[in-house]
């Protein structure tokens, strides 16, 4: 029975996997090249910016930089102009720190009808959380370990 | 002056570099974006802890402090200068001593989004 069914069954899988069409990488890397260097290129101006005006020195200047590039991707995720921009940018727009703070604003903005409580305070995390976890978890091992190795 | 430009053009090089890695990563393992954001800010915080993501933000500007791997870079920064200061606890109090800036702006940003802003289609 088992040796019959071997070779005509095909799982859904398969038929999933026959009929969908293949993902085109080389226009996505592209364009996740081209947006999420633009990105970090306007990060580059904001931090100029903060050294030029505002007597930050380039090593400072980068946490204020990232806090202004949050507030710029938090006010186009209110907009709605964001997300239609990471579906077409990709990874372009999901790695640098604008789309960690978009995932924040849109979940907060979407489950707002949920209540203050319940629905911002509980949902704002649900697409970031993982990124502060394990960013925490792998930071503390590979801290110390770094102790270790320089106090041991 | 010709420096300062150069720190743009490596800004978009390397910042584009690190997010196509991303999106190959997502296209080729089909994983979702919040599994390549977790791989790439582990791999900021291994990258650190072997001493090269400094290097590479002298070298590249904000093409390596606004991707999410800054954030991983930033989080073993701020444990291993409390190290530095307070010994074995400091790892704990200082985790988050850098990124303070990131964390906080989004929550009250996206708060406040929350607050002005009704849900697009």
């Amino acid at each position: 029975m088992a040796v019959q069914s071997k070779g005509r069954h095909v799982s859904y899988q398969q038929i999933v996997e026959r009929h969908t069409p293949p993902r085109p990488i080389v226009r996505n890397t592209i364009r996740a090249f081209v947006v999420g260097g633009g990105v970090c290129v306007l990060g580059q101006a904001v931090q100029t910016l903060f050294v030029r005006f505002a007597g930050f020195s380039p090593q400072e200047a980068s946490n204020p930089t990232v806090a202004v590039m949050i507030l710029l991707s938090v006010i186009a995720t209110a907009f709605g102009v964001y997300d239609k921009f990471a579906q077409w940018a990709g990874a372009g727009s999901a790695v640098p720190v604008t789309g960690f703070a978009n995932t924040m604003a849109s979940a907060a903005i979407e489950h707002r009808s949920e209540g203050w409580v319940p629905g911002v305070g509980g949902n704002m995390f649900k697409l970031a959380g993982p990124v502060i976890v394990y960013g925490v978890v792998a930071a503390f091992f590979v801290s110390l370990v770094r102790y270790a190795v320089m106090h041991l | 002056m010709a420096g300062a430009w150069m720190t743009f053009v490596w800004a978009f090089v390397v910042g584009g570099i690190i997010c196509a890695i991303g999106q190959v990563i997502m296209d080729v393992s089909k994983l979702t974006p919040g599994h390549v954001m977790v791989i790439l800010v582990v791999a900021g915080a291994i990258l650190d802890g072997l001493g090269l993501y400094d290097p590479l933000i002298r070298f590249a500007g904000a093409g390596a402090t606004v991707p999410i791997t800054s954030f991983g870079n930033a989080l073993v920064h701020g444990a291993l200068a409390e190290a530095e200061r307070h010994g074995l606890i400091g790892i704990i109090t200082g985790i988050f001593e850098v990124t303070s800036a990131g964390v906080s702006a989004a929550i009250v940003f996206a708060f406040l989004a929350s607050v002005f802003a009704r849900p697009k289609g």
